[in-house]
C-alpha cells in the first residue's frame, strides 16, 4: 500500500494510468508521483513475509474455528439473531446503550446482543472470506490454476482495491472491538474470552 | 483444576505427539518432492514453505492468464531501472551485436548464444500481465523463445532441479525450479508489442515468468546456470531477493 498508494479498477494500473483514488501519503518508491518531496523507507520485504505467514495463520485457525462452530452449534446458538431480536426495539436499545457506553448487565454479559451478533456474522462470513478471496485473486500463480477467482471480480487491480477496503473494515472492527472490551471491563471480558466464563461469576479460578 | 482430567491430559499428549510426528514425516515427503523453498529458514520459513508447497502442487502445469490484444496497456510502463553499468553501455553502443547468453552447469552441451541465434529459433508470443510486488501492473505482448527450448538445445541432465539466471547487473540474479523452468510460458523475451524489447523494459533480453511477480522476470540476462542445489549461489537462499529480504518464490 505504501509502496504504491494508488488504487485502480479493472485488470491493470500503474503510474501512467488513471487511478480510482490516491491515498494522501508519501510512497516508499521514488517512481510514484505523490506530491511529497520525499520517499519513505522501503519495508516491503519482511512485511510481505509476515503478511503471508499471517495469512496462513488466519486460514488455518479460521478453518478450525469454522469446523468447530458448525459442530458445536456455536453459530446458530450464539451468533444467529434470535427471533425476538428481529424488530426495531432490540436494535434501538442496543444502539442507545452503546452510545451511552453503558456497561452490560449480568444477564447481557452472558450472551450477545443483536448488534454484536450481526457484526460477528458479518466479520466471520463476509469480511474474512472476502479478504482471503481477494488476496488469492492477486496471486498470479493461484489464478493460473483458478482464473475465475480474479475474473469475477473484474481484474487483479479490482481485487487489490477490494482487499484494501476489506482490510480497512477489519481494522475498524478490531479497534471498536478492543475499545468495547475495555469499556465493558477488560479483566472480566478477557477472562470470558480465554476461559469461556463470564467474569461476574467468580467460581473456581 | 479438576477440569483437567487424566483423560484430557492423555488425549492432548497423544494428539501433540501425533502432530509432531506428522510434521516430521510431511517435512521428509516435502523435501523429497521438491516442495521446500531455499529460503525456508528463519521465522517466516513456515509460511513460505506452506505457500510454495501448496502452489507447486496446485499450479505445476497451469497456464498464466492470457489477454486480448485490445487489453494491452498503452503505453507500456517501464519501471525504474538500475543504473546500467559500463559493460551494458558498451554492448548497447554496438547495437547489442555482441550480447551473449551463456548457458552452463548441469547440461550436456554448454553454449553461448547471440541474440540473432536466439531469434532464429521459433518465436513464441504471450499477452500476459506483469505484476509488481509494489502493487502496479501492466499487460503487454511478449515475444521470445521459451526457456525450455534453449534448455533442450543444451541438454539438461536429469538431476537438474533449478535454473539460476543472472543479469548483467551483478546485483540481480534469480532462480526457479524446473516446473517453472520448463513451463511453456517461461520465456527469454527479446520483443514487446511487436517491436524490439526496449531497454527500460529489460531489452535486449529478459526473463518472462508470468506466474510470478515482476521481480523474478530479471532484465538484461547474460547467463543461465542449471544446477541441482542452490547452496553454492550467493548465501544459498536461492537468489538475490531473499538476501534483500524478499521471498524467493513470488507466485504469492
Amino acid at each position: 500500500m505504501i509502496s504504491h498508494p494508488r488504487f485502480y479498477w479493472g485488470e491493470t494500473g500503474n503510474v501512467l494510468t488513471q487511478p480510482l483514488f490516491k491515498l494522501p501519503i508519501p510512497a516508499s518508491r521514488a517512481l510514484v508521483p505523490t506530491g511529497y518531496g520525499y520517499v519513505l523507507p522501503d519495508q516491503n520485504g519482511w512485511s510481505r513475509y509476515l503478511h503471508f505467514q499471517a495469512a496462513w495463520a488466519v486460514v488455518l485457525t479460521g478453518l478450525l474455528y469454522l469446523i468447530s462452530g458448525l459442530f458445536t452449534g456455536h453459530f446458530w446458538r450464539n451468533l444467529l439473531p434470535r427471533r425476538a431480536d428481529l424488530s426495531w426495539r432490540p436494535f434501538s436499545i442496543a444502539i442507545a446503550n452503546h452510545l451511552r457506553f453503558k456497561r452490560p448487565s449480568e444477564a447481557e454479559a452472558w450472551s450477545y446482543n443483536v448488534l454484536q451478533r450481526l457484526t460477528y456474522l458479518f466479520v466471520i462470513f463476509v469480511l474474512f472470506p472476502l479478504a482471503i478471496w481477494t488476496g488469492l485473486a492477486m496471486s498470479p500463480a493461484f489464478v493460473s490454476a483458478v482464473p475465475a477467482t480474479v475474473t469475477v471480480l473484474g481484474g487483479q487491480q479490482s481485487a487489490r482495491t477490494i482487499h484494501f477496503f476489506v482490510s480497512l473494515f477489519l481494522l475498524l472492527f478490531l479497534l471498536v472491538h478492543v475499545v468495547m472490551v475495555c469499556t465493558a471491563g477488560f479483566r472480566s471480558r478477557m477472562r470470558a474470552m480465554i476461559l469461556g466464563r463470564a467474569g461476574t461469576r467468580m467460581e473456581r479460578t | 483444576m479438576s477440569d483437567l482430567s487424566r483423560r484430557k491430559l492423555i488425549t492432548t499428549g497423544l494428539a501433540a505427539t501425533a502432530g509432531a510426528l506428522g510434521l516430521g514425516v510431511s517435512a521428509r515427503i516435502a523435501q523429497r518432492y521438491g516442495l521446500i523453498p531455499p529460503d525456508h529458514g528463519g521465522i517466516y520459513g513456515l509460511g513460505e514453505t506452506l505457500t510454495y508447497a501448496s502452489q507447486r502442487l496446485l499450479t505445476r502445469h497451469s497456464l498464466a492468464r492470457e489477454f486480448r490484444s485490445s487489453q494491452i496497456s498503452k503505453p507500456p510502463f517501464a519501471n525504474e531501472i538500475p543504473p546500467l553499468n559500463e559493460a551494458f553501455k558498451r554492448l548497447q553502443a554496438g547495437g547489442f551485436a555482441d550480447w551473449r547468453l551463456s548457458v552452463n552447469g548441469l547440461v550436456a552441451r554448454p553454449a553461448s548464444f547471440s541474440l540473432d541465434q536466439l531469434k532464429s529459433y521459433p518465436s513464441h508470443s504471450q499477452i500476459t500481465q506483469l505484476q509488481c510486488e509494489e502493487g502496479w501492473s501492466y499487460i503487454a505482448e511478449w515475444n521470445g523463445v521459451p526457456l525450455s527450448h534453449v534448455l533442450e538445445i543444451v541438454g539438461v541432465h536429469p538431476q537438474a532441479r533449478y535454473v539460476v539466471y543472472f543479469s548483467i547487473d551483478p546485483e540481480w540474479w534469480e532462480s526457479i525450479d524446473m516446473a517453472d523452468g520448463l513451463h511453456p510460458q517461461t520465456f527469454l523475451a527479446y520483443g514487446m508489442n511487436g517491436s524490439e524489447l526496449p531497454v527500460g523494459n529489460g531489452g535486449p533480453l529478459r526473463v518472462r515468468l508470468p506466474r510470478q511477480l515482476g521481480y523474478k522476470s530479471v532484465k538484461y540476462i547474460t547467463q543461465l546456470t542449471v544446477t541441482d542445489s542452490l547452496k553454492g549461489f550467493g548465501k544459498g537462499l536461492g537468489s538475490a531477493s531473499p538476501e534483500g529480504g524478499y521471498a524467493w518464490y513470488a507466485g504469492i
